[in-house]
């Protein structure tokens, strides 16, 4: 069995970000982090291999050349995933949809029996890169992913969704996305930082992937601070809360 | 002119409310192209929802009933709105980011050819046309998005778009020919474990009120009388829930729910920027928290610096009284 994974890099939703000139982006001294989400992948991926053997580990990863093969090896190799791609594209102006595009090509070429990656990428939270890769694909999908088992060439996944938890079966191949309580996710060990040196990289152009078009569907044309609230007050004791939410706030 | 198809929101054959903020996007859209919308409602058994919506100003409400939609998977719903939006020649599909929106949407948009926005919070007017603004990196930013491909697709964040009332007209109902695969299927619905609750629901009431971690083993019974009193829904942090002291859909924030009430507390949360991204425009906050530090306090209306063990309480049995 062969198990696509993901390994996107997202600048660090904690820091301080600010938008560029053009007001199309951000920039500054961006810190960045593996994408929570496809951390949840990573360590359901290897899981699976621990758990059932005879599994070959794949990470994808698309961005910027470097930086994005520094994530790959440190993120997905050095935990224990066999060997990584690296799609080389400017993320500015990937959308979700080129980025399952460049998925479906991947998965043509190494044809996996599961696509496993993050439900949303945390920096422009979009939610769509593995329904729109299924529909591609013509797979069926479960995402919102909150446990997953395997039973021969099926998996059995529960999803968080509203209202509760849904359990579906599906018949592999297959796209999953991860939700953040599928699991625990990993720390490298060290011996796997040394071997993830070693294991293969490949790196792609995207003229190597022939896609029909290369060209995005979304694009951001300008970008804004969200409206501030402006600062409240704090009341004096429990009384006083409920005197203020009845007189200025009018709300009880 | 546009064609707006909105995807109505359903629970096994009972309305969403969302559907009506649902159409508060669409009607906003229509006004803006000069064009209109049609609502479609999908299931089996829904003819009593496509009833419901006849009377909040669509050209048309589409029936698509039919045993292998009962349950909404992916795959077969996406299909029968790709389908129809063709048929009626729509050149926006939206649905509210509801669990199902968020997992059938993408599939609709590649079968349409159409580019998605997610969790649209408004449209706006640029020199490049309409475009739509959405929240990202956890709503610390605003995006506006153009979506160039002739069809679009949009799912709607809710909280951010007022519920249409309940007007005069009554639109036609057409059954639709759309219809799913009869290619055995590869996904099969198992089962649900459905959180159990008479409360209102989460994404639709005017008061909730969420707890976090600080609660422990004792949120149920600090924040059940609390909810009692105030008729309100109960939500979560997200280290509440994985802690296992609330089920997962109590969840808000970023990757939980996102609401916007008329009144919010925060009690014993410390305001992590995700869970801020799924509360931040209720219209008052109210934050309970024993650390005056904490950065729920910045967002927070009216603070309060207690011991939710005892203020909670005490605050219960005050606004009893007042009651009484
Ligand atoms: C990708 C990602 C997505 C996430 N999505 C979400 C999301 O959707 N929603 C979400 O909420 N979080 C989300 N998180 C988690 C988030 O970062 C925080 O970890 C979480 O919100 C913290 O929950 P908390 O405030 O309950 O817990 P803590 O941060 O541990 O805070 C507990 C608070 O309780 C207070 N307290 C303790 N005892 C008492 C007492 N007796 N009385 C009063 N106050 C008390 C403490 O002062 C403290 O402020 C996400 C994280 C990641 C990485
Ligand atoms: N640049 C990327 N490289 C690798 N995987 C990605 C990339 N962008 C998105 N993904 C995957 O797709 C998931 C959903 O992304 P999105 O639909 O953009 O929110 C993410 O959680 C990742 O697992």
């Amino acid at each position: 069995m062969k198990i696509l994974v993901s390994a996107k890099r997202v600048s660090d939703p904690n820091a301080k970000l600010s938008i560029s000139g053009d007001r199309r982006w951000i920039e500054g001294d961006v810190e960045y982090v593996m994408n929570y989400f496809c951390e949840n992948a990573i360590e359901c991926a290897l899981q699976l291999a621990e758990e059932h053997g005879d599994i070959e580990t794949i990470a994808l990863g698309i961005g910027e050349s470097d930086e994005t093969a520094r994530f790959i090896r440190q993120g997905a190799l050095a935990r224990g995933i066999d060997r990584g791609i690296l799609v080389v594209a400017d993320e500015q102006t990937t959308d979700s949809d080129l980025i399952a595009r460049i998925y479906a090509a991947v998965v043509e070429r190494e044809q996996p029996d599961l696509v496993l990656i993050g439900k949303q990428a945390v920096d422009g939270d979009s939610n769509q890169v593995g329904q729109l890769l299924a529909e591609y694909l013509g797979w069926p999908q479960a995402t919102f992913a909150s446990k997953l088992e395997r039973d021969g060439d099926q998996l059995v996944v529960t999803r968080e969704v509203d209202g509760g938890l849904e359990t579906l079966a599906l018949s592999l191949p297959c796209v999953v996305t991860a939700d953040l309580r599928l699991n625990e996710p990993r720390f490298a060990p060290l011996a796997g930082i040394m071997k993830a040196k070693k294991k293969p990289l490949e790196e792609l152009e995207l003229s190597d992937l022939e896609l029909d078009d290369a060209q995005p569907k979304v694009r951001i044309v300008h970008m804004s601070a969200p409206a501030g609230r402006k600062a409240g007050m704090i009341v004096k004791d429990v009384e006083d809360l409920i005197a203020k939410l009845r007189g200025e706030a009018r709300v009880l | 002119m546009s064609k707006v198809l909105v995807i109505a929101d359903h629970d096994h054959g009972v309305l969403k409310k969302l559907t009506l903020n649902t159409v508060a996007f669409a009607g906003h859209y229509a006004e803006k192209t000069a064009g209109s919308f049609d609502i479609a409602v999908i299931g089996h058994g829904v003819a009593g929802v496509a009833q419901a919506v006849t009377s909040y100003g669509a050209a048309a409400v589409h029936l698509v009933d039919h045993p292998d939609l009962a349950h909404p998977l992916a795959g077969p719903w996406a299909k029968v709105i790709a389908d129809l939006a063709t048929a009626i020649g729509a050149d926006v599909v939206c649905m509210s980011a509801s669990s199902i929106g968020k997992d059938v949407l993408p599939r609709v948009a590649v079968r349409l050819q159409a580019g998605m926005a997610s969790d649209v919070v408004e449209i706006v007017t640029t020199s490049e046309g309409l475009a739509f603004r959405r929240p990202m990196w956890a709503g610390n930013l605003m995006g506006d998005v153009i979506i160039s491909s002739p069809t679009k697709v949009v799912s709607v964040r809710s909280a951010a778009f007022d519920a249409v009332a309940l007007g005069a007209g009554s639109s036609p109902i057409v059954a639709s020919s759309a219809h799913p695969d009869a290619a055995g299927a590869r996904v099969h619905f198992v089962s649900f474990d459905g959180t159990a609750s008479s409360r209102p629901d989460l994404a639709e009431a005017s008061v909730v009120v969420s707890g976090g971690r600080g609660l422990k083993d004792r949120f149920n019974s600090v924040m059940e009388p609390l909810a009692d009193i105030l008729g309100a829904a109960i939500g979560a942090s997200r280290a509440a829930v994985d802690d296992g002291y609330a089920p997962n859909d109590y969840q808000v924030g970023q990757t939980g729910k996102v609401v916007a009430p008329q009144l919010y507390f925060a009690v014993a949360i410390s305001g992590a920027v995700q869970h801020l991204a799924g509360m931040k425009n209720s219209k008052v906050i109210v934050a309970i928290n024993k650390n005056a530090d904490e950065p729920i306090f910045k967002v927070a209306d009216y603070g309060l610096v207690a011991d939710a063990f005892v203020a909670v309480p005490e605050l219960v049995s005050k606004i009893k009284l007042l009651r009484a």
